[in-house]
């Protein structure tokens, strides 16, 4: 039951947005999306005390000719990235209060199918549903960017398409391989990994290829990164925190649902490969984040390397790093999305985000800079911040596969302290410039963004355990198998 | 007891918190009341652990929580009490305590006054976590947060760009330092399976000496100290964090959180005693800094300037003791150097509060007519600081003396080198500052006062432990018992010198100091009190008035080539090489379809041409088994 209606809630709340004036769509987005969270919180309760509830569970024949049928399911695993996805949304479309948007129904319309398709990619069990919620979470942000995105728009938004889609396709070559080699043509997650495993290791590794070639545009790992900067540095403010927060996790997710226990034995053997493209994601990122004059490409770049060590995290295939990712995953979405609307305040506040043009912002807004301050430890994972306990997990993960690579892995811990306390420094300490004289002071949405926003970088920073137990027994259970 | 041991971080985080969320919205003398009063609350309740602690031999353990757990990964947010932790506990809350009242007169006309209350609070907080958790990632906590306080307090004036970058400076430099801890700690819950101290302790045995895991993971628990206790070549951001409130530097950046590389090496006895080869190392860095250090003191213009590269040598001299194994001596003159150090620095401030925010040893002068007590209280953290006979610091550092010497007679020599030019540098601060004629503008004479009771309090409170907190640990000779050595023993294990050492070595340690201290007096006398000293340097004086020129070779060697590749990563690599092979190959599907375009030739005959023409291939393919 939950699944369904997870899946359903923004899109009801989206058609009741359109029949309504458009005075009040942000509202009613809202209040829809409060809705859905409501109902992950609900199903989260459900979760804990009862796992095996078919409440969980939704199953309805579909395609039966070709073995897929619309299967979904809650697990710990999935519960996180829901959580993630339904706690982020009410702050995004918060994030468009006092602002002036053209055509704020269609572009508020479009935020709710993504949400609709993002839930519905981390709930299924079926390799069909998963690609078509995959593709299909690919069509609203395409057009947010597309309508909705700054100058240059054209050019970066198609690359972007095509990038991706090329990746998803070799993920569908992937599903049509494991297809293939079930027993009695199906497409249920359980059949296609006892289909993986059966298979021989040369038909393993191109399955994996195939499947992480999609997953590491999607995050995206270097070298497959080149669209993002330009498409989060492009795309509207609410499409960059739907692409950073929530959708990059679609590709860190595909990991761990249909990755590593697909191919066993081609996990194993190319793990060390990936995990070395993973850290030079940290080094390489980290290092161009150094050098950048935009904010929010800075930004940009300082998500891939968090996506990095995420990724070396879920390779080292221990608990450890597994857990870690996950709540790093939580940590980075929340902390990105806060990130992405500093940027957002500067740059309407201000009119650049050029770093060398702005400073003294403290002396004339001195909360904003609190808020700012504090996400930015929580990116920098100072202890009792998120990340901390993220970093952490993922670094013990990947030090138990390879201490080396924990080591210039852990680069990031310094890297991200020059890269985020000099541009704090540029951009709010000092004194005043032109562009910063006049900063306003912050509106109550504004407010309410950032209170939610610290909120959970401090619980999840002082008692992760809130977090790390939805989904322990499940990575335990992963890892056993 | 133990019900009162989570109230003494909560006092301080209580007081961080309604500081905070009060702002400005309450009066000045409201912030300083909450701000002192949680401080002193904190040091009350330490006094009463401190006291239960004495009579029993026990550790006490307080879970509050399971912090993280995650696969076979748990750490629990749990205090730990014991003699090293009690001790830690007094220093920090009892000096604490002083700089806050202290605070309140000096920080009495900033407009940020309560926001200056604020961040102290919350580094005292951190600061007792660092030492009250009972695991290396509770440290961590206290670790990382009082650098965070650091970076807050050194960048207090935030319109000024250059006390920005000595914040941005000191917390960078922290984390190169971390990293390593955080690899440490890394490395022992894979040898352990925990990070529990007394856990960790329980399992060592049986694990030979110089193990290869346990010097590798002490090494690189020791880089953390280096960062936080700004040990060569990590240093450099300690004299840059002057920039700072004066308060600041005598609390964090000389009494408490400087010191916390020493709390850890302690804490982890048990760990370097199993690996000697670390042990030599951190000797080797400790005497080093405590040379380089000392030898940069003595060309330094700037009040602040001299006591920061004093700390940086009291701290090598700390090490120095932990590296030749005498830990209970370390962590006692971390005690003697917390009163004395903070004493010279709140003296510092008292002083550039009388000179108007002037810092520049060159304009001052004369000074120990104009503000006695002031003078007085420096000259007893000076004479304490030089090892002037019976005051603590002469206590405490001839027994890092004596335990260097059964050590290493090479080190012994170069430490008691350094200590002579300690007193050399010491001395020559004091005569710049308080002898000869003031050198400062007619307006700075005008203003010229002493300091209000708040400040003067402290001075004088400090003032008395500097002279007589040695006597905690009088050698026998002079009719003294190592009672803190005894009280340590519980935790660090005692060495074997102590007793033994002979009657004359003592009394010729002794009489060696005092002509040593009389020398000195004369020669600086002479040559800095008699107004000519004009404090320009050339040749090899000027490499060290310019500390070596450590922050100019970093920039050479780290900052300007991380920038420079990082700019190569981004324009050639990221640009050219890899968004350029990415369009490419968009180019070439363009391309190509654009040629390929013109097969579409509309022509019947040619479609039929070309699948005549692809069948005779195919066939040709299959006939041959081609492929």
């Amino acid at each position: 039951m939950f699944p369904i209606l997870l899946l359903l809630l923004p899109i009801v709340s989206a058609l009741v947005l359109l029949a309504l004036p458009g005075s009040i769509s942000k509202r009613v987005a809202l209040v829809g999306s409060i809705l859905s969270l409501a109902m992950v919180l609900y199903a989260l309760n459900t979760l804990r005390f009862d796992a095996a509830s078919a409440n969980l569970v939704y199953n309805q024949i579909w395609l039966s000719s070709l073995g897929s049928n619309l299967s979904f399911s809650i697990d710990g695993i999935t519960m996180v990235l829901l959580l993630l996805t339904n706690i982020l949304m009410p702050l995004i479309i918060l994030s468009t209060f006092n602002r002036e948007i053209h055509k704020p129904k269609a572009y508020l319309t479009f935020m709710l199918f993504m949400q609709s398709a993002l839930v519905g990619v981390f709930m299924a069990t079926d390799g069909l549903v998963f690609y078509i919620f995959w593709e299909l979470a690919l069509i609203p942000i395409y057009f947010i960017c597309l309508f909705w995105g700054g100058e240059g728009r054209q050019r970066i938004t198609f690359k972007f398409f095509i990038y991706t889609l090329l990746g998803s396709l070799f993920m569908l070559v992937a599903l049509i391989i494991l297809y293939q080699h079930t027993t009695n043509h199906s497409f249920a997650i359980s059949d296609l990994y006892a289909a993986g495993k059966s298979m021989t290791f040369e038909q393993q590794a191109w399955v994996f290829w195939f499947f992480f070639l999609a997953f590491a545009i999607k995050m995206p790992v270097f070298p497959f990164h080149t669209w993002q900067p330009d498409t989060y540095t492009n795309a509207p403010t609410q499409g960059t925190m739907l692409l950073s927060g929530i959708m990059l996790k679609m590709g860190t997710y595909g990991l761990i649902r249909w990755l590593l226990p697909m191919v066993p034995e081609a996990v194993s053997a190319y793990s060390n490969t990936v995990i070395i493209l993973s850290i030079i994601s940290v080094v390489y990122a980290s290092c161009i984040a150094i050098v950048q004059t935009s904010f929010k490409r800075l930004i940009a770049y300082s998500s891939i390397a968090h996506v990095g060590l995420i990724c070396a995290g879920i390779f080292s295939y221990k608990a450890e790093g597994i857990q870690g990712a996950l709540v790093q995953m939580f940590a980075h979405g929340v902390n990105v999305v806060g990130l992405f609307f500093v940027c957002d305040i500067i740059q309407r506040n201000a009119g650049t985000d050029t770093i060398a043009n702005l400073g003294g912002i403290r002396s004339v807004n001195q909360r904003f800079a609190f808020w700012f301050l504090v996400i930015m430890l929580g990116s920098v994972a100072l202890p009792l911040t998120n990340s901390f306990v993220g970093e952490f997990l993922l670094l013990n993960g990947i030090y138990q596969y390879n201490v080396w690579y924990a080591a210039i892995g852990g680069l990031t811990i310094i890297l991200g302290a020059v890269y985020m306390f000099r541009s704090y420094q540029a951009i709010m300490l000092g004194t005043t410039s032109g562009n910063t004289l006049m900063f306003a002071s912050l509106k109550k949405s504004e407010t309410l963004v950032f209170v939610f926003i610290v909120f959970i970088i401090m619980v999840c920073g002082i008692y992760p355990k809130i977090i790390l137990d939805i989904s322990a027994l499940d990575v335990l259970k992963m890892i056993m198998h | 007891m133990e019900q009162y041991i989570p109230l003494i971080p909560l006092m301080p985080l209580i007081g961080f918190a309604v500081l905070g969320l009060a702002g400005n919205r309450i009066s000045k003398n409201l912030a300083a009341i909450i701000g002192c009063a949680s401080i002193g609350l904190s040091f009350v309740l330490s006094l009463m652990v401190f006291n239960a602690q004495l009579h029993t031999e026990d550790a006490v353990t307080v879970t509050i929580f399971n912090w993280i757990e995650a696969g076979s990964f748990k750490a629990e947010l749990a205090f730990l009490v014991d003699h090293l932790t009690s001790t830690f506990l007094l220093v920090i809350t009892g000096v604490g305590f002083l700089i806050h009242l202290y605070s309140v007169g000096y920080m009495h006309t900033d407009d940020a006054h309560n926001r200056f209350f604020t961040y102290l609070n919350l580094f005292i907080f951190f600061m007792l976590l660092l030492v009250m958790g009972n695991n290396y990632l509770v440290m961590f906590i206290g670790w990382e947060g009082v650098g965070l306080c650091s970076y807050l307090l050194i960048g207090f004036w935030h319109k000024v760009t250059e006390y920005n970058k000595a914040a941005n400076k000191a917390f960078i430099m922290n984390r190169i330092g971390d990293l390593g801890l955080l690899l440490g700690i890394l490395m022992l819950f894979s040898r352990f399976g925990t990070l529990n101290f007394l856990d960790i302790k329980a399992n060592i045995s049986g694990i030979e000496t110089n193990n290869y895991t346990i010097v590798i993971a002490t090494l690189l628990l020791f880089v953390g100290a280096m960062g936080k206790s700004a040990q060569i070549p990590l240093h450099t951001w300690l004299p840059d964090a002057m920039a700072g409130p004066t308060p600041v530097s005598a609390l964090i950046h000389a009494a408490t959180m400087v010191t916390a590389g020493i709390y850890m090496v302690v804490r982890s006895n048990f760990l370097y005693s199993l690996a000697p080869v670390t042990l030599e190392f951190i000797a080797i860095v400790g005497l080093v800094t405590a040379l380089v250090a000392a030898t940069i003191a003595l060309f330094q213009n700037d009040i602040k300037k001299v006591l920061a590269y004093s700390t940086l040598s009291q701290l090598g001299y700390m090490f120095l003791a932990l590296g030749v194994g005498a830990y209970s001596s370390g962590v006692f003159h971390v005690v003697t150097h917390a009163f004395f150090k903070a004493l010279l620095f709140l003296c510092a401030g008292s002083v550039i509060h009388a000179m108007s925010g002037e810092q520049n040893l060159l304009k001052m002068g004369g000074l120990r007519k104009k503000i006695p007590l002031t003078f007085i209280t420096f000259l007893i953290g000076v004479l304490a600081i030089s090892g002037f006979p019976f005051t603590s610091g002469f206590v405490s550092k001839d027994e890092i003396l004596i335990q260097v010497y059964y050590h290493n007679k090479l080190y012994f020599y170069l430490a008691v080198a350094g200590s002579v030019i300690t007193a050399f540098y010491m001395l020559r601060l004091l005569m710049l500052t308080f002898f000869g004629n003031f050198r400062g503008t007619k307006e700075q004479e005008h203003h010229l006062h002493e300091s209000p009771s708040t400040m003067t309090i402290p001075l004088v409170i400090l003032a008395i432990f500097s002279v007589l907190g040695g006597f905690i640990q009088l050698p026998h000779i002079y009719g003294g018992h190592p009672y803190f050595e005894e009280f340590l023993s519980s935790v660090a294990p005692t060495s074997e010198h102590l007793d033994v050492t002979l009657a004359a070595k003592e009394w010729l340690m002794l009489g060696v100091t005092s002509l040593a201290l009389l020398i000195v007096y004369f020669f600086t006398k002479k040559f800095y009190a008699d107004n000519k000293f004009e404090g320009v340097y050339t040749g090899f004086k000027k490499i060290l008035a310019n500390n070596y020129y450590f922050d100019q070779i970093y920039n050479t060697l780290i900052t300007k080539p991380l920038n420079a590749v990082s700019g190569v990563f981004y324009k050639v690599f990221d640009k050219i090489l890899l968004d350029g092979t990415v369009n490419g190959v968009g180019k070439l599907v363009n391309w190509s379809g654009g040629k390929l375009r013109y097969l579409q030739t509309g022509y019947t005959g040619f479609y039929l041409f070309a699948m005549v023409l692809s069948l005779v291939v195919f066939l040709i393919i299959g006939l041959y088994n081609l492929i």
